[in-house]
């Protein structure tokens, strides 16, 4: 099924070829788990700090579930970041 | 000591200029630069004069690490009751004049009164003189700086001044200080121009060597550097990306607020984001970012600087703009970005430009603008009042000129210059302001972040992130993650961040090294600095007492405790996308619940116990 996939910041040059404004398409199986993601796309885990799905926030210790998304999920992972 | 046990009195009424010892029993209780300067404003102005009268009085103060090397401190703080609010007003700056206000042995300076015509303050080390500044007047910040530096011929004097937008009553103006530095909110400029005071020129060559114990100043120091360096957000994210990195996160967590505050998400964010800073320019291959920049004595580096596109429409005809100064950061992006609907990188950063040469706040500014374009579109506001211009959400020309005519004070720009509040009350609908106590908010939506819905409502200042980030939590997970759709637990973190906030901008150091620092980083530098035992405790009681002396202050001025809420469109209209898709901002929920972890009553009020516990003056 399709996802998308973003990344951001120190992150960004982890996208495959084409990504636009941060963003890819991409093919992931149904029981993939968030870190299979992570560590398919080669994010350092340690900085996979802020990952969301569709905007909403998943900690550390459920990204080892499968099935957590769905055709048309958007998934975005960011560094430890801050600003203000 | 840290302090320098000096300030300046400044009477621009009689042109006199004297020097006083520091209150060391308010020091105690308020440290200094915020807490201190407001206990001595407290101390010395009537809570219901004329902001703009020569009654009420503008105060420039360092805090004790200012000027010394600790990471971060060169900070120092511009405190008067506001015209924009009516409440106190503190507005923080970087760049280098608070250090250099410090090496030139003081630690503070106070105005009062007003001059017959234009001045300016000129301070070398111990000897302060007024000027004449009718040359200056009229002059935009970066004039003035160029003239004033062309006279002194030495590039190590430190200016702080006023633009036009100021000097045309502009309710939100900044004093800018290093040309793009800005002490920005709460319209603290406009009260210097009141003064008719265009300047503060100061140079200091007596470095700051009164440290309580050095040698350990300089291991805690160290050990604080370290900690900096070695956290991933200030020692990595913010130097590469300053914070406009926030602006992906921002929109993907539905917290963005677009187009007047209407949406919570805006299509345009990667367009004028930290990342698209980044992005080689299809013109000439150049990235919007030059490269990043550091304050006195730090050692994050968040600053942006940056360059417009030569080719773009508003500097194509403008060679005086194809410059690298101050670029975007993350709150000034968005006002002038989302808030008005234009994904025009080049044109933010154009009207970011004249915010820094004329001295307005880009916050407010871009949130009046916003305001204005809603008028606009359902016709309270015609073309007959913009001269011909269509106010319209999205245009890049209508935002860069309404940044031209703000900065002058020209025609339609007098309008946008009566800040948000008071714009939507002169067209009709009041409703239309998105402000608390007649300040514009900043970038975070309290629908899809209920934290920052109380600390915006509760804010001494009016709608700020600045006084209560709990953003820092709810999204980014400093220093612990919570949920920002969650109103359980936010009371008590918003009263935290308000409180150690107040301590920290009493200091001398930037609230930014809290995305690294603890209180237990930042007191033992304090205690080794100054005399006294200054544990992370005490610095919190400090913290908590300038809380409820600000808040005394703004009751005295007639802002009673109703005015805790929020616009009633972040009350009573749903978000309509991302995850707080049909969330409003529950404020009732976490408000009484503030109130008794502050100690007041349920109506807001301070209780005596609460004046007693903290020592309130008055």
């Amino acid at each position: 099924m399709k996802i998308t996939l973003k990344l951001y910041a120190t992150l960004s040059d982890l996208l495959p070829a084409g990504a636009v404004a941060n963003a890819s398409s991409i093919e992931i199986d149904e029981a993939a788990t968030l870190n299979h993601i992570i560590d398919r796309y080669r994010v350092p885990r340690e900085l996979a700090h802020l990952v969301l799905i569709n905007g909403v926030f998943v900690c550390d210790t459920d990204r080892d579930q499968p099935g957590a998304l769905v055709e048309g999920d958007v998934l975005a992972i960011w560094p430890p970041v801050a600003g203000g | 000591m840290a302090w320098t046990r000096k300030l300046l009195r400044v009477n621009l009424t009689n042109g006199t200029v004297a020097e006083e010892g520091l209150n060391m029993g308010w020091a105690n209780d308020y440290l200094g630069q915020r807490g201190l300067a407001t206990r001595y404003l407290v101390d010395e102005i009537d809570p219901q004069c004329d902001p703009l009268g020569p009654d009420n009085k503008l105060i420039m103060a360092t805090g004790p690490l200012t000027g010394t090397n600790a990471s971060t401190a060169g900070r120092y703080s511009v405190i008067c009751k506001s015209p924009l609010t009516g409440a106190v007003a503190c507005s923080n700056s970087g760049g280098f004049i608070g250090a250099e206000m410090k090496m030139a042995g003081w630690d503070m300076v106070i105005f009062e009164g007003k001059a017959a015509s234009p001045v300016y303050l000129h301070i070398v080390d111990g000897v302060a003189k007024l000027e004449p500044a009718d040359d200056l007047w009229g002059k935009s910040v970066w004039e003035a700086d160029k003239a004033l530096h062309a006279k002194f011929q030495d590039p190590q004097t430190r200016i702080a001044l006023v633009g036009r937008s100021a000097e045309q009553g502009c309710l939100y103006a900044a004093v800018v200080n290093d040309l793009h530095r800005a002490a920005g909110r709460s319209g603290v400029g406009t009260v210097m121009a009141s003064k008719n005071l265009k300047a503060v020129a100061i140079r200091g060559t007596q470095g700051v060597g009164n440290i309580e114990d050095p040698k350990k100043f300089m291991e805690t120091v160290k050990a604080g550097k370290a900690v900096l360096a070695e956290n991933a957000v200030t020692g990595q994210g913010l130097p590469t990306y300053g914070t406009q990195v926030l602006m992906n996160v921002i929109n993907e967590v539905g917290a963005l607020p677009t187009r007047n505050m209407r949406e919570v998400q805006f299509e345009g964010a990667s367009k004028v984001s930290g990342e698209a800073m980044h992005e080689p320019r299809k013109s000439d291959g150049k990235k919007n970012l030059t490269t990043n920049g550091a304050c006195f004595s730090c050692t994050i580096a968040c600053g942006r600087i940056s360059t417009i596109d030569r080719t773009h429409f508003s500097v194509k005809d403008k060679p005086e703009y194809w410059i690298n100064s101050g670029g975007l950061e993350y709150e000034a992006a968005w006002a002038l970005g989302p808030d008005t609907g234009v994904d025009d990188m080049d044109a933010l950063t154009y009207a970011n430009f004249l915010c820094n040469e004329d001295g307005m706040d880009p916050i407010s500014f871009g949130s009046t603008v916003a305001a204005a374009m809603e008028l606009y579109e359902i016709g309270a506001i015609t073309d007959s009042h913009t001269g011909g211009m269509e106010l319209k959400f999205g245009s890049a020309e209508a935002l860069c000129w309404a940044a031209e005519k703000v900065a002058k004070g020209e025609g339609f720009g007098k309008d946008l210059g009566l800040g948000s509040k008071k714009l939507c009350e002169k067209y009709g609908h009041p409703e239309l302001s998105m402000t608390v106590k007649g300040q514009e908010f900043p970038a975070y939506d309290p629908r899809g972040m209920q934290g920052m819905g109380l600390a915006y409502a509760t804010s001494n200042r009016g709608a700020c992130h600045l006084r209560g980030y709990t953003a820092a939590s709810e999204i980014l997970g400093i220093p612990e993650k919570t949920d920002p759709l969650h109103t359980e637990g936010k009371p008590g973190l918003v009263k935290a961040f308000q409180d150690a906030t107040a301590a920290v901008d009493s200091s001398g150091l930037c609230v930014f090294t809290t995305f690294a620092w603890t209180l237990d980083d930042i007191a033992p530098q304090v205690d080794a600095a100054c005399e006294g035992d200054w544990s992370p405790d005490r610095m919190l009681e400090v913290g908590e007492r300038i809380w409820n002396m600000e808040r005394d202050f703004n009751m005295k001025a007639g802002i009673a405790a109703s005015e805790d809420t929020l616009p009633k469109r972040l009350l009573s209209e749903s978000a309509n996308s991302g995850p707080a898709k049909d969330r409003v901002c529950d404020l009732d929920k976490m408000l009484p619940e503030y109130y008794a972890a502050r100690g007041w009553s349920s109506d807001g009020s301070i209780t005596s116990e609460t004046r007693q516990k903290f020592n309130l003056p008055g």
